[in-house]
């Protein structure tokens, strides 16, 4: 039976808030527009945030971009590029008004503008004091954002495929990107589609991790086709620790919480982070504080019988705040730790949340690549957005309510992009013959295993490396050990074996698949953070300590620039970062204190 | 102590199934697993061929609803120190089932689009937001928290006689979210689309839906307040 061809002016992989509100712009221009996902679009993960969406909107305290950009840079420990984070905080209060108008039911403040509340990092002044900059829908920005961007792509009458997994892209001699193959999950068919473009919004990989507050989908598809497609992926070394997550559990509990007013606690009952972070104290950006937590527990004024978690106390914050502001919590708290946040503290830690590095891109959203001497090269017919892409707004550490704002801007810059380069008008290149091929050798050695590990089994072991040798504090020699197990466990994940052979929605098939793209994520993690000698943002080394010369152990002499890893014989590769703004001055690195 | 599970798991692979069977599972819980997906995902690990839908592990997908020991609940939500030892998992009751615990559920989106799930205002937007008063915004709280698992309408007997007609609990209270918005200017149209014999009216206020909702919402409220509308607006 010849394989079925679907044909589109664009496929947008993942229909995340990245992918909805790209696909929303190509939708509402007339462009022939599929979007894939492995799930129904609003059990996508960002379904999952909570807190808001940073733009300087000032509804409630004096705010402005260039705070926005100067917190982000900084946030960033100079990693970030410089003319991406410009441009994503002076367009941040301009999406945030275009999702007010599709509906997005946020918070209100008495005047009738949208609440927001003051979030990690994010300050008034170049660092001076807190500000309320995350617009929230109370505790489920996240929810209310995804469905309204669902609710607007079913209006703009947007195609979707509906439990489809995206498998492999096809490039044709050139090298430019023609299409993708898929498998409906249904019947287990693969198909192909054909596309003028295709978009990766396929988001994060965070679990390659043991302990994360991820969804069990963010299996790094995109990473994995990219990389398999010779594509390089950005920074991947940094690997965000949301410094709450319930413990035991992994369940996110918002930097809200903290921005409502709740407070970390040692055993003492001490409120500990006003000795590391005096002026942002329990608001200090997240790489910064999940360190001093681990410090906390190392030196023995952790909590509970194993002094092995710190407690989020909401107490003070008193019922009605709780209910109104953060429901969610009060009710995840409940479900996941048996506590009661209104009268008392709950056990959190550091737990791994968000994929900092990715698909390396430009601030339209392609996918740039080094070629011939210019580190960013276009490659046709591919972009990236979302949590998949390293544009890269969030370099070595992320601030906390720039990810959906990352989505939105990203998001509907590529969609812009696509149609005023009148991707409509545009003709589809020819499929190259046997476009298919790899993905159907991919699935016959899957299919047709008779011995081998079960996926889960490898994936397991995978975690549990990751966990040890990525983790808040690194050492040279665990990241170095970390290199060699997980190369080891690669070797396994090549033969896996599968008890069931059927086809109708064969989940441990699509488990299977997805091990493939893990591997390859967390690959490039371990080996970009080996190669990594200083400290930086998230990426912290115990081997590179505080000196005057490489303050806090970041060394911008030698490592200001970013990481490219190739998944053929795990090369690395370097490219610079850009500190050059569009418009505005650019903001030369300093000590981070806070 | 031992704590032994009997499990009863509705089976069903079209591939190699004549007809859907029951088949039984026992587990000994090692007191790590809270929720009864973390037993769902230890059965798997016995027997790979068991299917469900799972994705966030805390209730905000809704992605692994199911029929648990009767009701209609979230895996992922149901904590198994609520649940007997002998356990019986059955697909959502009343949508096609295309294998195991995974059901079709077109036809509960084809409800949910059939309400216009979007806001409607065709005014030039201004230049910032919209502006909403907190006791508008108050209006949307308890109905847009919907995260479409289906447990409400595939409980719901009017849906399951007439999922074709009847709108059923999520759809409604999704036609009340945009009904209570403020923002929205459809609103005399969205009571026309609900104005039939079956979309809204074959609501026997059974209140199975209040019932089994994972997020405490209320379709059934949502339901008499659309009826209220239509009453008031008629006289």
């Amino acid at each position: 039976m010849a394989m079925a061809i679907h044909k589109y002016d664009a496929v947008v992989i993942g229909a995340g808030g990245a992918g909805m509100r790209c696909s929303l712009q190509l939708a509402r221009a007339g462009l022939r527009v599929a979007v894939l996902s492995k799930v129904f679009p609003t059990r996508s993960h960002t379904v999952a945030a909570q807190g808001g969406i940073g733009a300087s909107l000032g509804n409630m305290d004096e705010d402005n971009w260039h705070y926005h950009f100067y917190d982000t840079v900084k946030g960033s420990d100079w990693l970030g590029d410089q003319d991406a984070i410009e441009f994503m905080c002076r367009e941040a209060p301009k999406v945030v008004y275009d999702l007010e108008h599709m509906g997005m039911p946020f918070d209100r403040n008495p005047d009738g503008t949208i609440y927001q509340r003051p979030f990690g990092g994010h300050s008034a002044k170049y660092g001076e004091k807190p500000v309320p900059r995350a617009c929230a829908a109370a505790d489920r920005t996240g929810h209310a954002m995804l469905h309204t961007l669902y609710q607007q792509n079913v209006k703009s009458n947007t195609t979707f495929f509906v439990e489809w997994m995206a498998l492999d892209l096809i490039r044709d001699s050139e090298g430019d990107v023609v299409g993708v193959t898929a498998l409906e999950m249904e019947t287990g068919d693969v198909s192909i589609f054909h596309a003028k473009c295709v978009l990766l919004a396929t988001g994060g990989a965070g679990r390659i991790f043991a302990a994360s507050t991820n969804a069990f989908i963010n299996t790094g598809d995109g990473l994995g086709m990219a990389a398999r497609a010779g594509i390089p992926l950005e920074d991947m070394e940094f690997w965000q620790f949301h410094p709450t997550g319930v413990h035991n559990a992994g369940v996110l509990l918002t930097e809200g919480c903290r921005g409502e007013g709740a407070i970390l606690r040692n055993k003492s009952g001490e409120r500990f982070m006003e000795r590391y972070a005096p002026k942002l104290k329990d608001l200090a950006p997240r790489d910064f504080i999940s360190r001093c937590m681990d410090q906390e527990i190392k030196e023995g004024r952790g909590c509970g019988p194993n002094a092995d978690y710190i407690e989020l106390d909401l107490t003070h914050l008193g019922g009605e705040t709780i209910m109104k502001r953060l429901p969610s919590v009060h009710e995840i708290g409940k479900n996941f730790a048996n506590v009661d946040v209104i009268k008392q503290p709950i056990p959190v830690v550091p737990t791994i949340h968000y994929q900092m590095g990715g698909v390396p891109t430009n601030i339209h959203g392609q996918v740039v690549v080094p070629k011939n001497g210019n580190p960013n090269t276009v490659v046709n017919g591919l972009y990236a957005i979302g949590e998949v892409s390293c544009v890269s707004v969030h370099g070595a550490n992320r601030l906390g309510t720039n990810s959906l704002l990352d989505l939105l801007v990203f998001g509907r810059a590529a969609g812009n992009h696509l149609v005023e380069t009148a991707l409509g008008s545009k003709s589809h290149k020819p499929l190259p013959a046997n476009a298919a091929d790899y993905t159907m050798s991919r699935l016959a050695v899957i299919d047709g295993s008779s011995s081998g590990e079960y996926p889960q089994d490898v994936a397991n072991d995978l975690r549990k490396a990751m966990q040890l040798h990525a983790g808040v504090f690194r050492t040279q020699k665990s990241m170095d050990e970390g290199v060699a197990k997980v190369i080891a466990i690669d070797e396994r994940a090549k033969s896996l074996s599968l008890k069931d052979k059927s086809k109708v929605f064969n989940t441990a098939r699509i488990e299977a698949l997805e091990v493939g793209n893990l591997m390859e994520a967390a690959k490039a993690t371990m080996v970009s953070a080996a190669a990594r000698h200083e400290s930086r943002g998230a990426h912290t080394v115990d081997d590179y300590g505080d000196t005057a010369e490489n303050p806090l152990g970041r060394n911008d002499r030698e490592w200001m620039k970013h990481t490219l890893w190739f998944s053929e014989g795990n090369r690395l590769d370097y490219k610079p970062v850009n500190l050059k703004p569009l418009t505005v001055d650019s903001i030369p690195p300093v000590k981070r204190t806070f | 102590m031992s704590d032994k599970r009997i499990f009863e798991i509705y089976r069903y692979n079209p591939d190699v199934d004549a007809k859907p069977y029951m088949k039984t599972y026992e587990v000994e819980l090692d007191g790590s697993e809270r929720m009864l997906l973390d037993v769902l995902m230890k059965l798997k690990k016995q027997d790979d061929s068991i299917s469900y839908r799972k994705s966030c592990r805390e209730g905000v997908c809704g992605s692994d609803a199911m029929n648990i020991n009767g009701k209609n609940g979230l895996a992922c939500l149901t904590n198994m120190l609520t649940l007997p030892q002998k356990i019986t998992l059955r697909p959502l009751p009343g949508l096609p089932v295309i294998r195991d615990l995974i059901v079709d559920m077109s036809q509960f989106f084809k409800q949910y689009h059939s309400i216009k799930p979007y806001i409607v205002n065709e005014t030039a937007p201004p230049e910032k937001e919209r502006l909403q008063s907190p006791e508008d915004r108050e209006k949307l709280n308890g109905v847009y928290e919907c995260i479409l698992c289906a447990c409400c309408s595939t409980s719901c007997p009017s849906f399951w006689w007439n999922p074709d007609k009847f709108v059923g609990p999520a759809g409604l209270l999704q036609a009340y979210r945009f009904i209570a918005d403020s923002r929205d200017h459809e609103r005399e149209e969205r009571l026309d689309n609900l104005e039939d014999p079956y979309r809204l009216f074959r609501c026997h206020t059974i209140m199975n839906c209040v019932d089994v909702c994972p997020k405490g919402l209320n379709p059934s409220k949502a339901i008499a307040n659309i009826r209220t509308m239509l009453v008031s607006r008629a006289s």
